[in-house]
Parts: C-alpha cells; structure tokens; sequence
C-alpha cells in the first residue's frame, strides 16, 4: 500500500499532538519512526492506522482518500508493546481470527505455517498467559502476519523484552518484513534499531517530523542538530564554534581546518560523532589533549569520557580499553570526519561518505 | 476525535424509548404537577412557583432536611474510616480471602426490608439479641420510645447494611497497589502508620472518592430501612426527608407541594454531589499542575 | 559499607528434586566491600530472586547470607541497611522531593538540622537540587528514580545499594546521564553496589565484576574484558556482545582440525581428543582475509548493514548452513551481497567448548 499524509495536524484542544507534515512512504518497505518518548510516534500511528482522525490535512491509501474511514473498513494490522492478544482463545485461535473473520478456508494449515515461521508450533494449544513474554509477542505478530493487511503498523513492539530476545526476535522480524508484501511502519526511541532494521527513516522530534529518508542517508546527513541528536547513541558531541578564515575556532584555542563553501552565520555548531575519535593519532588529525573523566567498558566497544579544552567528549573506542581516571589522554579526530551546522541549526557540512 | 459511526445509535435506539417512557415523561409529570394546585381530577389551577416557594418555608421539611443532613453526615463519618480499617484487615491472598470476602458482601445482599425487620426483631429489649443484652446491663434502650436511642439504632443498622461495600471498594483499592511500594517503605523505614498514610491512604483516593460519594447519594435517598424499623418515629425523630416526601404526597395527597420538593430534592443532591466530586478531583490533581514545570 | 557472602540455594516447593524445582541452584558468592557488581542474565534466571536474598525481602530455602561476617539471613531488609532501588520509580505521592530525600531520616529519628545537610548534600550529588520543594509525583520518570536512589543514599551508614532494573522506564539519551551519575556516585561515595539488568551495554559499563546468571545458575564471574575475551561457558558468549559469538562445530581429527565442513590446518592442543567441539569467535575478531588463508573460512554474504559506527556482515558458511557475523570498520572494502569472502576464525581470541559447553582451554596465539 502506498500510504501519504498530506499535511496531517492533530491537536487536542490547545495542545499540538502533530505539526503539520507531509510523508510519503515507500510501498512494500520498512519506515521506521524514530523519536523520544512523547515525540508523536504512536499519534502518528494511530493516524495512519485510522483509529483517530486528524484535526486537519489527509490520509490517502493507494490514491484513495480514507481520512474519515474508522480503522475497521481499512486493512491495517498492528502489533503493540503489551503482548496483546484474546486472552480466552488458544494460541491457534489467536492466530486464526483474522483468517475465519474473512471467511478463508484452510485456516488450520495456514495457522501451523504462521506458527512455525515464528517458532511457536509446540504452543499452539496454550492459552497466552502460559507463555513468556517473547512468546506472547510472537503469537501477536502471527496474529498481525495472519492478516496479510497491506499496512503493518508495529509500535515499539519489543521493548518489552529483554536485550538478548529483542536482538533474536529483530532479526527475525527483518526476515519476515523482507519476505513480505506489506508496508512495515515501525516505531522505536533507539537509534540501533533504526539502523539494523534498514529501510526507510522518519525522524520525530516534539510532534515535529524532522526528515525521512533512507536509514544510512539520514544517519550520515542529519538535516539539523535535532535530527543528529535524535538519531544519535551515543549522544552526538556538540561544540559552539566560529567561522574564520582559517577554519572554525572552537574553545580553548582549537581551530577545525575545514573550509565552507557557501554563505553562512559567523557562529556555527560542530558536531562529532563518538565513532570518529580514536586515540591513535593519523596524518592530519586534529589532536584534543584532555583528562580521562570516565571509562565505561561494554564488551565491543569502550565509551571514553575526556575533559578537552573544548568541553566534555564521549568517544567511542573500539575493542577493551583500560583507562585510569584523571590520566591525561588525547583524542585525535580528522576534520573531516566533522559535521558543521548553522546557527538555527541547519546542516552545512557533512562527512564524506566512500 | 474519532471517526464516527452513525449504526451505533440504532443500537442504542431501544434503550432511549425506555428510559423515555420510565424516567423523563414521569420527570415531565413531576413538573407538571409542581406547577399546579390540583384540587381534584379536574380543577387544575396554574399558579406558577407558588409551591415551591411554601415548600421551602415549611417547617416541618426544613427539620426534615437537617435531620437528613445531620444522618448522611453520621454515615459517612462512621462508614468511611470503619470501611478502611476492614479492608485493611481482610486477607490478600489464599482461600481464607475468598472466603472472608463472601462473610463480609453477605450484608449487601439481604433486601432492604428484610434489613429493616433484621433490626426491628434485634433491637427490642423483650425478644431481640441486642435489645435484651443491652436492657440486662441494666441500660434503659427503647428506639420505640427514645428519639436518641431510635436514631442511633437506624445508625447502627446502616453502618451494617453498609459499611461492607465501602470495605469492598477499599479492598479493591488496596490490591491494586504493587508490592515494590510496600517494600520500598520497609527498607525506608516506615511505621505501618506512615505506610497508611503515605501510600495506602493516597492511592485509595479514587475509590473513596466512588465510596463517599455512592454512600452520600444512598443515606441521602435513605427510605425502606428506617420506614420499616421506626415508621419515621418516635414523633418524627427518624423522619427522613424521602419518607416527609412520601407522606405529603401519597399520605395526603398533596401532590403539587410534593412535586415541587421532589425536584428540589433531586437538585440538592445534585448539587452536593458536583461540590463533592469536584473537591475531590481537585485535591488530586493538585500534584500534578504544581510540578509540572520540572 | 558491607561485604556481603552467599552460600545459599533456593528452590520453589519444599522438596526439590531435580534441578527445575530450584530458583538458585547453590552457589557461593562474595561481594567485596564497596565493589560494584551486576547480576546479568535473561528473564526468569533468577537473578532479581539472588537480589531480593540479599535485600531481605525473600528468605533463602537452604543456606545463609552474612554482612561483614555476621549472618543476616534472619533480619528484615531495614535491619540489615540495606537500599533498593526499583523497576519503576517509587515515591511517596504527597510528599516534595525534599520530603521523599528525608523520610527514611525522619523515621530513623535523625536531628533536622542533620537531616537538611544530608537531604541537601545528596540533592546535589543527584542535580536535583533546583527542585527540592517540588511535589515529586510531577516529575518525569528519570527525576523520580533519582530520588528513589536518592533516598537509599541519603542514610550515612547504608550497607549495600541495590538495583532492580532500574533504567527500564528510563528514555535511551537519558539512560546514559544516569549511568554516569551512577558511576560518579560508586567513585565517590565507595558503596557497595549490586545491580540486576538483561542489558549487557548497562552491566558492563556499571560494574567491577559481572556475574553471568541463566536458568538459575551463575555461570561466570568476572571483569567486563574477561567476559568478553574469554568466556568460560557458552551462554556467555551468546549473552555478552552485539550480536553475541559465532558458534561453529569443531572437531579435532589426525588431518586437522575440521571446522563446519572446512580443514583449517593444525589442530590446536587443547582441542585434541576431545571429540566434537564448538569454536566460538566473536564477530569482532572475525577479520577478512585473501583466499585460502591460514585459518580462515569460505562464505557467502547474505547480507551487510550500515550500522552507523561500523557494518555488520551476515554471511553462509560456504558447504553448509551455519551462519557467521562479522563486525567490520567502515573504513574497510566492504564485500556486496553474494560474494565470497574469507573470514579467519582461529585467532588468539577463538575459544572452544566442549558437550558440555564449557571452555576446553585456549588456542596458541
């Protein structure tokens, strides 16, 4: 289904859930909603999905305007955080509902293929409160699957789990969202997500919709500093700087060499993602000298905290590094590794991509 | 604002038609008849709002209505805190719950006359349990002779009736509290008096607000129970406003003063309950505009 | 400040049997005066039981815990000193944040003035000093578990911290404020501090030691690098890292050693008469190499995704279906969908486990 919001607004009295936005989303891909908790996300969703209406602006499903239609006469299925299912029917049932409410046949056989393309086939005679969280989630997502609706509305559906089951049951969902038909819109507030679900990104920020765009291309061209706030883990490092002639001069005396085409405010943002510090120094690195802070080791990757004459950096090492607190330590990044915003905030430089 | 789906009100078309033709036509009459001085079937006279102007100087009504006031503020001052403490009291979890829960409902169920008759029979000092205990202590109990004694017997026989559904509705409450603030307050330290009043007493707020407000709608539309055990009496020490309601219009067939009162009746309690729930809701969210701005 | 031993099992009914009937099989634990330690495992491991043994708030069925040598296994949680902090923020309602910080002070009978310097000093540690006569029911999430924290600081003699989850309801930008104020408390104050979560990212960056739980057992004790370089059992290699380790069956024969189908040139010591193996290799050490290299195995990409700081490789082992991922730098070639490519496996940090899944010992670097 090709499905566009022109303009959609929607206030509760005084209150603006939503902006006014426009979005088109790619058809048979996966959209993922990307913001904070309140951004609008689930407005959004239930927008799209027909169970509200918005206050202003439409809703078109292949063409058709469907702004007024109540989410029955739509076919859309959708997948919430709480594991909801019909607590009285067996698993098989569960799943089976949406097939016998449309009359199909051979509703037995194609519960049983759900079910074990989602690995429930063992449960399918347990009522839901018998199974784990997990497996809870996974007879909803057979349920939604079941309906083969054209839109598949998914609203932070595994943060709920724990970390290890969420990893297994992502994986699983990008298999299946790949194998399907439907337009996949899928929210989350983690920014890892977004980028391991691939597809297509919307950011959202204060009922704002920032960007959207392909995952890769918003990550790595953040329109402006919210975007690259929001869509950023760890938190994207940000210095005030000023346009010179040599480059821009940040705090305590740093120049970035980095040289920008068009005109601009002489005061500007300079973001740095944690991924591009290291502590090997490079030819033409921009050395950082400053005092290790705070080390936090994760396994693959050490999260350095370090006191600089800019400000305070979080860089990203990877592989386990030890470090003692107070050490003196320099962080080297290379210029071009930087990312320039304006003064209301706007992207003017981005990395290069190879 | 959601989409709206006109078949809905086809469902809803029968019940319309009866609470039509049970409650607003008869509310209609009501009117009508407030209006009116009907002097017989058919010399009707209009005379405007005459009546509810005599009502309101009767005598007689107006000790009627402190009398109310005076026992709906008894109930729920007596009812309310006895509630707490039995739901506090009653088991959470295991059989013994169940069972406990059945004992204690069993007084909700029993009809309203039954109630009354319960306590006529219980309170007499020849043959009932509690009326010839307390004569054999050597106390003079008489809620046939003694206003005092009749209005705390009616009293007592609400708390009875009563108290049970304000326990219920605690309970209820009470459950609904997850155990981490339980546990949270032990390693903090606190008294089983700071518990109650630091979580239980403030996350009950919604309930009592259902329990004080259904008791005061019921105690204040009180009839069945203290008509059957005192008749209203001794002299009209127990004469409740339903039951001066009652007597003025079927009793004596003044149905033009009485239908003026019953819509007065109607607004007061109207009334009382806006100012009630609206203090209640206030006092809650009081939390939440303060620090908002956080 | 406590140090705090376990020697204890836990089971559900009376009489247990076999192992399904334990909560905790028994174990024997020590945690060191002002050390930080998490309990790490997926739901239902036991692991917030293990807590709740150690707050008071569950008594063991067999065994003992002892404080600084004493056994506590009888005391109620406020007897034993301890502070919990919880899955979802718990605050006293109709109390200001001021109020919420001196409530365990006020019930232990503490003079006021002594109780405002503490309420103020604690307010401060936490950043919640501009908001002390707030009503704390109106706070966001984050606020609030600070001062339920907050409130197991405020009492100068506390012997353990303890902490359930506590960032679940917590935004993701927030979450990484609070684990720096909690690391900046542990440097400062030296409290002993034991923390439960099913998030590697937190147990990691948080403590001293972690200790691995599943299906009520601890399997491995130790520092983040240690869990990461060398675990000991396989479910912490599967547990620890994102994503977790390549596993690939192993076996030792006169030829070589054979890994998924493939000869990979001498077989290690410590695998030699073992029978089947599994090889474990993170993601992280599986490099690319040039064709037909030492150690390394042929594969298909099926996949390759741009995760912002690096790339993750989904690939086929070439003869069979076991699957392998590898993390590579974004300053690498990356390979396309349905090439070939070599990846070495045996490295310094391969491991191998035997039926049991336990580590056979370590490969010759």
């Amino acid at each position: 289904m090709e499905l566009k919001l022109e303009r959609v607004e929607q206030r509760v009295g005084a209150e603006a859930y939503l902006y006014p936005l426009d979005l088109t989303l790619v058809p048979r891909a996966v959209t993922v909603l990307l913001g904070a908790t309140q951004a609008g996300k689930t407005t959004l969703m239930r927008v799209m999905a027909g169970l509200d209406a918005p206050s202003k602006g439409r809703v078109l499903a292949d063409g058709e305007d469907v702004t007024g239609r109540p989410v029955r006469e739509r076919n859309v299925a959708m997948v919430y955080q709480q594991f909801i299912n019909y607590p009285s029917m067996t698993v098989a049932e569960n799943i089976g509902s949406p097939l016998r409410l449309r009359g199909e046949k051979n509703v037995a056989a194609r519960v049983k293929e759900l079910a074990a393309r989602l690995h429930i086939e063992p449960f399918l005679d347990r009522l839901p409160a018998e199974l784990s969280g997990g497996q809870q989630q996974r007879v909803a997502l057979a349920r939604a699957l079941a309906k083969n609706a054209p839109l598949m509305l998914l609203d932070e559906p595994l943060v709920n789990l724990d970390y290890k089951l969420r990893e297994g049951l992502r994986d699983e969902l990008s298999q299946l969202f790949a194998s399907g038909q439907s337009t996949v819109v899928y929210a989350t507030t983690e920014p890892t997500e977004a980028l391991l679900l691939g597809g297509y990104t919307a950011v959202l920020d204060a009922g704002e919709l920032l960007q959207y765009g392909p995952t890769a291309d918003v990550f790595h061209r953040p329109a402006s500093i919210r975007v690259a706030r929001a869509f950023s883990d760890p938190p994207m490092n940000l210095f005030a700087g000023q346009a010179g002639a040599a480059g821009i001069a940040l705090g305590g005396g740093v120049q970035l060499e980095r040289t920008l085409a068009a005109a601009h405010s002489p005061t500007l943002t300079v973001g740095v993602r944690a991924g591009a510090l290291h502590v090997e120094p490079h030819e033409g690195d921009l050395a950082l000298p400053g005092k290790v802070e705070l080390a936090e080791i994760s396994g693959s990757d050490t999260f350095l905290h370090v006191a600089t004459a800019i400000g305070e950096l979080v860089a990203q090492l990877t592989g386990v590094h030890e470090f003692t607190l107070g050490a003196p330590v320099t962080l080297h990044l290379d210029p071009r590794q930087a990312y320039v915003f304006d003064a209301s905030g706007d992207l003017l430089l981005a990395p290069e991509r190879d | 604002m959601k989409p709206v789906n006109q078949k809905a009100w086809l469902l809803i078309l029968p019940v319309v038609l009866c609470v039509a033709f049970s409650a607003i036509l008869p509310l209609m009459t009501v009117v009508n008849y407030s209006v009116q001085d009907i002097i017989s079937p058919e010399r009707r006279v209009f005379v405007g709002l005459d009546w509810f102007k005599s009502v309101l100087r009767d005598d007689d009504l107006q000790g009627a209505l402190i009398r109310q006031i005076g026992f709906s503020f008894a109930v729920l001052v007596v009812e309310v805190p006895l509630g707490i403490a039995l739901a506090l009291s009653m088991p959470a979890k295991g059989w013994h719950a169940s069972a406990v829960l059945v004992l204690v409902a069993v007084s909700l169920l029993i009809p309203w006359n039954v109630v009354g008759t319960i306590w006529q029979i219980y309170g007499r000092s020849d043959i009932g349990l509690f009326g010839a205990a307390i004569a054999r202590l050597g106390i003079n109990y008489s809620y046939t002779g003694s206003a005092r004694d009749a209005w705390l017997t009616v009293l007592l026989m609400d708390v009875w009736h009563w108290t049970p559904l304000v326990a219920l509705l605690c309970y209820a409450g009470l459950r609904a509290i997850p155990d981490a603030y339980y546990q949270a307050a032990s390693i903090d330290g606190a008294s089983k008096l700071a518990v109650f009043r630091y979580i239980q007493l403030p996350k009950l707020r919604g309930v009592l607000m259902i329990a004080v407000l259904l008791r005061f709608m019921d105690s204040f539309m009180i009839y069945t129970e203290p008509f059957v055990l005192t008749g209203g009496g001794p002299g009209n020490a127990t004469t409740f406003l339903s039951q001066y309601l009652t007597q003025k219009a079927v009793g004596q067939f003044d149905l033009g003063p009485a239908a003026a009162f019953s819509l007065i009746y109607f607004l007061i309690i109207l009334l009382l309950c806006f100012i009630l729930y609206n203090w209640m809701q206030r006092v809650g969210t009081a939390d939440k505009t303060e620090a908002g701005h956080g | 400040m406590a140090r705090i031993d376990l020697d204890l099992a836990h089971a559900y009914k009376p009489n247990p049997r076999g192992d399904e009937d334990y909560a905790l099989l028994p174990l024997q634990m020590s945690f060191a005066d002002g050390g930080a330690y998490a309990l790490l495992g997926p739901s239902g491991c036991g692991k917030t039981t293990l807590l709740n043994i150690v707050s008071g708030l569950v008594k063991p069925s067999q065994g003992g815990v002892k404080f600084d040598g004493v056994d506590v296994t009888k005391r109620t949680p406020q007897q034993r000193n301890i502070a919990q902090v919880f899955q979802f923020p718990v605050i006293y309602d109709t109390m200001t944040v001021a109020e919420n910080l001196a409530f365990p002070l006020r019930n232990r009978g503490v003079a006021p003035d002594r109780i405002a310097r503490r309420v103020g000093q604690v307010a401060e540690m936490l950043e919640l000093s501009g908001q002390l006569n707030q009503r704390a029911a109106g706070l966001a999430a984050d606020a609030k578990q600070k001062i339920s924290l907050g409130r197991g600081l405020v009492r100068e003699d506390v012997s353990a911290v303890l902490f359930d989850e506590p960032l679940t309801v917590i935004d993701p930008h927030l979450k990484w404020q609070l684990r720096r104020k909690l690391k900046q408390i542990h440097h400062e104050l030296r409290l002993t501090l034991i923390y439960v979560t099913h998030d590697q990212v937190e147990a990691l960056t948080f403590a001293e030691q972690v200790v691995v739980m599943t299906r009520g057992r601890a399997v491995q004790i130790g520092t983040a690098s240690e869990l990461f370089d060398r675990p000991q059992h396989t479910f912490v290699g599967h547990f620890i890292g994102s994503p977790g380790m390549n596993f690939l069956p192993a076996q030792a024969a006169e030829s070589g050693l054979e890994v998924a189908g493939h000869r990979l040139g001498v077989a290690p010591e410590a695998t030699r008469g073992k029978g089947p193996l599994t090889l474990g290799v993170r993601p992280e050490y599986l490099r690319l190499a040039g064709a037909g290299s030492q150690g390394a195995l042929p594969a298909v990409v099926m996949q390759a995704q741009d995760i912002g700081t690096y790339w993750l490789l989904t690939a086929q082992v070439a003869g069979g279906d076991s699957l392998v991922r590898a993390r590579l730098s974004p300053h690498e070639a990356i390979p396309k969908v349905g090439e070939t490519v070599w990846l070495t496996v045996l490295g310094p940090r391969t491991c191998f486990y035997g039926q049991d899944q336990q580590r056979v010992g370590e490969t010759a670097p």
